[in-house]
Order: C-alpha cells, then structure tokens, then sequence
C-alpha cells in the first residue's frame, strides 16, 4: 500500500459565526501576512512528509477559507522543484470547471518535465460549490468532465503535430502542446468517486478510483462496482485501483491520537455552507433530491460530529500506532483490499509541531506495516 | 388533432415528445410556462380555456416531457414551438410567456410570427438592461429557497410547499424542473445578449404584464422590455408578483382575454 499525505491548506482563523464558508465568505477576513505564512508551513509539510517517505497530494478548492490553494498546478510547480523522489498526486483537476481542457494538459505536462516524471494525475468533477467560481453549469457536469478528459488524453498522447477538437462544449483550433508528458504514454490518471452512478467509464479506463471521506460502506459499494464492472469487462482490478482518503492522526499514545484527530475535525466542523451552494441543480440525479426533499433539506446533513464515530466509519484513523493500524486493516479487509492510503494529516489548528509528529509516527510506526498488506 | 379534446395528453412534433394540456375551443392560445413548470391544475388555465383552445406544453426537461440530449438552449426551444405551431396548423394563436417561456416567446416572435396575432410576456426575462457589473435578475441559484419565495410571490405564505404531502414523483418533478431550469438559463444568467436587437422584429400587438410586487423582474426592467417592442404596452397587476396568474387568476384571464379581443 502507498500513503500519500495532504492538507487541504486551510486558512482557519475565522469569525466565531459566518453564514457559509463556501462561496461567500468576504476575502477581507484573510490576512495575506499570516497567509503567506501559512503558504510555506504547509509546504514545509509536504517536504517533510517527502523526508519521512511519504508520498505526496494536494487537492484544489475555490473560494473558501478552507483550502488556500485555488490553483493546484501553481503550488504542484513549487513541489516539482522542491522535492526529489516523492510521487505528486493532484486529485485533482477539477476538468468540468475548466473552460480550457488543453490548458490543464500544458500544465500538467509541465510539472510532469519539473518533477522528473513524479506527477499522477486526478480529475475531478469538483464538490458542489466550486461552480460559483467558474460559472459553471451545474447540469451535464458528467457530459462535460468526460469530453474535457479525452481532449486532455489526446493532446498528452498526440505528437506528430497539430489536432482539432470540434466537441459539444470545446473547440480548439491546433493542439499541439508543448512541452509533452515526460512519463510515457502519459501520468497515471485518477478519479475521484463518490457514488457508484460514476464508476463505470473509471473501471473501463482502469484509473485509480479515489473515495473521499465516504467511510465505510460508501467506499465499499464503490470498490465492488469497480471490480464487477472490470469483471464484466474481463480484466481483474488489483488494489492499487483503489484510494481512500481519510483524516489520520497517529499519536505515541490513544490519547495523543484522539487528541490530534479531534483538531482534524474542524475540516468537518468549520464546514458550514449555505443551502443554496449545497445543491446545485442538476448536481445529483433529480431522484436523490426529491429523497432529500422528503427528508427535510439538505443532502449533505453533518449532525455535530463524534470522533468515535467518525472512526467507527472509517472517516478518522487516529490513535497510537497499534490502534491506528487495526482500525486500517478493518477498513481493509472491509472493502476488499485498496491500495492507496490518502491521509488529511493537517487541518484546521493542528499546528507545525504537531502536524510533523503525526507524520512521523505515521511513517515510522504505521507505514511499514501497511506495505505489508497487499 | 380533435379541437374539442381536453386534458393532459401527449404530442409529438417532430422527433420530440411533448407533455401537453390540451383543453378548450376557439382561437388557439399558446402557453409557454415558466421555471417553476406547468400546474395543470391552476385555475387560470380553466378560465383562459373557456374562451380559447389552449395549447400549454411542459417544455423538454420539465414536467413529464423527456429531454433529448441535443437540447441546450432557448433558442432550441423557440424553433421547437415553430415546429408546434406548424405541427398543430394553428392561425391567428395569440402566445402568453411566462418568466423563461416569456423569453423563449419573444425569441419565437422575433423569428416568425406570421401564425400569431398577439403575444402576451408575463414578468418574461431573456434581456439584457443594466451594465456588466450589475445583474438585472437576482441569480436564483445563489439565494436561499426561503428568499427566492420572497421574490417570487406578493404573498409568501404560497410558498410554503409541504414536501411530505407530495409523491415521490411530484418531487422529482420539481427537482428536474429546476435542473432544466438551470441547463437552459445559466450562461449568459437568465438572458440573451442579442435579444434585445432583435425585438424590433415583433409586429404583432404585444402586452407585457408584471405583478407589482414581482422580486425578480423590476419596474425598470419590464419598461424597459416593453419599449424594446414596437408598440408593446405594459400592465401591472396589483397583490401579484412574480405569477400573476397564480396569484390574481381572474385579473389575469381578464386582462388576456380583453388584450386578445381588441
């Protein structure tokens, strides 16, 4: 098993009350002197995860205090350069957002020649509210998503010079981009999955099938809707087909752990958005909003959450070591089997010091014997 | 098609289904529904289809009418209900829009109008007035549901919608209205650029009709639609905001039928 490590790089010094982190949260709450610190902290994490053989995500937000990083390619360059052995996952692009899915190939060509041929590439559909962002249609999202990524793979994969693309929602005159992937045919490519309803064309390319925060059994349907569609279509999906990101926090101690989980927890906590951004029309299938119209609102319903029961599910992996470990291998034996271990080991007040331990109790304590499953 | 059917039914015109509510006799009237789609069941439509033969599609995507992948746009819209009037071989049809089926009428007029003799826009949207920093229509997908009821209705109370009565088809309804709601008027939000070039195209005698108390379309927008319309005049209903025929049905029918006698 791998083990990637990430932080969505929040900016967590917040009003006591504000009506949605998402969307509308006036940027003068931001003060661009503590940023800018919080900018090269949490690159140094990323380092020192690097340092403690860790490999390394990021993922991309807009328009929230929640995740600093609006551009991922921008801070992936300053990983491509700073770092020198560890893999770099972007999970991900968010391609139904981007209006110019040739652009989203340069760049990530780009960091792939910065980093040597570390860079896998994610691409994902984007939570609910990184449409304000963009303007972006609700409706068709999929439609979109799916013709961006064969224009991306087209102009990764076509060297002999310049291509049109005519599509329903692209157009491009000469694609010819330049420079051209340094790993060949192109990065390994992941997608991120939170339903079964999108599995399907993800089996059938066999890219890495990314589940985030879906604990237990949401990632288990989704595994087993993997591996049945690979098994109608004749191949076997070995584990390293299968991600799951969940917040980690290992400590000397089950107290230490809990400890440290508990601060991971404002991701969930601070979360508080507004219904309108929640959902957006056409975002989920109109059968799944009528059900949660007769449940009284919203999909996404966090009840205050407990860290027991977050580590129940499998949203939360904390502890010490040993503890860290058993409630993994559940989660493990669970699902079948997944390859990729993706930990949120920072978040919210969860500060340097106790950010690095974590990682190197993880690293030191827990990783080797992950590897050993698989 | 039998002029005296009535109900709801079933129309193909050309490769495309269409839910319809068909009802009444007389000079064809033409009901382009809104965003929020078409209650077959409101009292407006009675009192209109007792001095016309009313003709009130649920646009592809809304209500039961299935929505064919190549559908995207209004303008999709306005060549379909050419197609419909062709179709039906209806004369002399006076065609009443509503909200989004107010824009996808006057797209329809300012291409071909020889089978109308009024058209009738109700708080329509589909131009653009103000400058680029300022949005004509509050963005409905940005505002909280409560709010948007605030702007829709003179009276909020209407709004109140107890989900638990409905089937679990009604709600679906209302989730895929909203969805093809979205689809057809995200980008350029709520209107067409051009539009408002081309509406000095319309011939025909056009009534723009506005609740006073609608939150979405203001006094300024719709004076400044009307005037777009060679000859088009405006009428405001009191205690009505944005559905007018909902909230004050008989004014309404009044007005449409007094409008369409002249």
């Amino acid at each position: 098993m791998k083990t990637w490590f990430f932080s969505e790089t929040a900016y967590p010094y917040l009003p006591e009350s504000y009506e949605s982190i998402r969307v509308i949260l006036p940027n003068r709450i931001y003060d661009p002197k503590i940023g800018a610190d919080l900018y090269h902290r949490y690159l140094d994490e990323w380092l020192h995860a690097e340092d403690a053989g860790l490999e390394i995500m990021l993922n991309e937000h807009h328009q929230t205090a929640t995740c600093l990083d609006p551009a991922a390619p921008v801070i992936l360059g300053a990983l491509a350069r700073q770092t020198t052995r560890a893999r770099l996952l972007i999970l991900g692009n968010p391609i139904a957002n981007r209006r110019q899915p040739v652009r989203v190939a340069e760049e990530m060509a780009m960091v792939d020649n910065l980093a040597r041929g570390r860079l896998e590439v994610g691409f994902v559909r984007g939570v609910p509210y990184e449409i304000s962002a963009v303007n972006s249609s609700p409706v068709r999202m999929s439609e979109r998503f799916w013709e961006a990524h064969d224009l991306i793979m087209k102009a990764w994969t076509t060297h002999d010079g310049p291509f049109n693309w005519e599509g329903r929602y692209f157009h491009h005159r000469q694609v010819n981009i330049w420079p051209r992937p340094y790993q060949e045919p192109h990065p390994p490519v992941w997608v991120t999955s939170l339903s079964t309803g999108s599995i399907g064309p993800i089996a059938d390319h066999r890219y890495v099938a990314a589940t985030f925060l879906t604990g237990r059994d949401g990632s288990k349907q989704i595994f087993e809707a993997y591996r049945e569609r690979a098994g109608e279509r004749g191949w076997s999906a070995p584990n390293d087909r299968f991600a799951y990101a969940a917040l980690v926090y290992v400590g000397e101690t089950d107290e230490e752990g809990f400890a440290g989980a508990r601060k991971l927890m404002w991701y969930i906590e601070s979360n508080r958005v507004a219904p309108q951004f929640i959902n957006p029309p056409g975002y989920v299938p109109a059968a799944a909003v009528a059900k949660a119209m007769r449940n009284g609102g919203s999909l996404y319903k966090y009840d205050k959450p407990d860290l027991q029961n977050l580590i129940a599910n499998g949203i939360v992996f904390a502890g010490n070591p040993d503890t860290v470990f058993g409630q993994i291998k559940r989660f493990y034996d669970y699902n079948g089997g997944f390859g990729h271990l993706l930990v949120m080991g920072q978040a919210g007040f969860l500060d340097h010091r106790e950010t690095v331990r974590g990682i190197d109790l993880l690293a030191r304590e827990v990783y080797p014997r992950l590897k050993e499953l698989n | 098609m039998d002029p005296l059917a009535s109900g709801i039914t079933r129309l193909k015109v050309a490769d495309v289904e269409l839910e319809l509510f068909h009802k009444g006799a007389g000079r064809p009237l033409l009901i382009l529904h809104g965003g929020g789609g078409l209650d077959h069941r409101s009292e407006y439509l009675d009192l209109l289809a007792a001095h016309f033969e009313v003709f009130a599609p649920s646009h592809p995507g809304f209500g039961h009418s299935p929505l064919p992948e190549r559908f995207e746009s209004v303008d999709d819209l306005a060549y379909l209900y050419l197609d419909l009037l062709d179709a039906c071989d209806l004369k002399d049809a006076v065609l009443i829009g509503f909200s989004l089926g107010g824009w996808i009428a006057a797209e329809l007029a300012v291409r071909c109008a020889h089978r109308l003799s009024k058209l009738v826009l109700v708080g329509a949207v589909g131009i653009k007035v103000s400058d680029r920093e300022t949005r004509d229509i509050p963005d409905i997908f940005a505002t909280a549901p409560d709010d948007v009821a605030r702007l829709v209705f003179h009276d909020p109370a209407r709004a109140a919608v107890d989900f638990g009565a409905l089937t679990d088809e009604e709600l679906t309804i209302i989730a895929r209205n909203r969805e093809s709601l979205a689809l057809y008027t995200w980008e350029p939000y709520m209107h067409n650029p051009g539009l408002r070039y081309q509406l000095h195209r319309i011939h025909i005698p056009t009534l723009f009709i506005r609740g006073a108390s609608d939150g979405l379309i203001s006094q300024k927008y719709a004076e400044a639609y009307a005037a777009l319309i060679p000859g088009a005049r405006l009428e405001v209903i009191a205690e009505a905001g944005h559905l007018p025929q909902i909230e004050q049905p008989r004014k309404f029918a009044d007005r449409v039928v007094s409008f369409a006698r002249q």
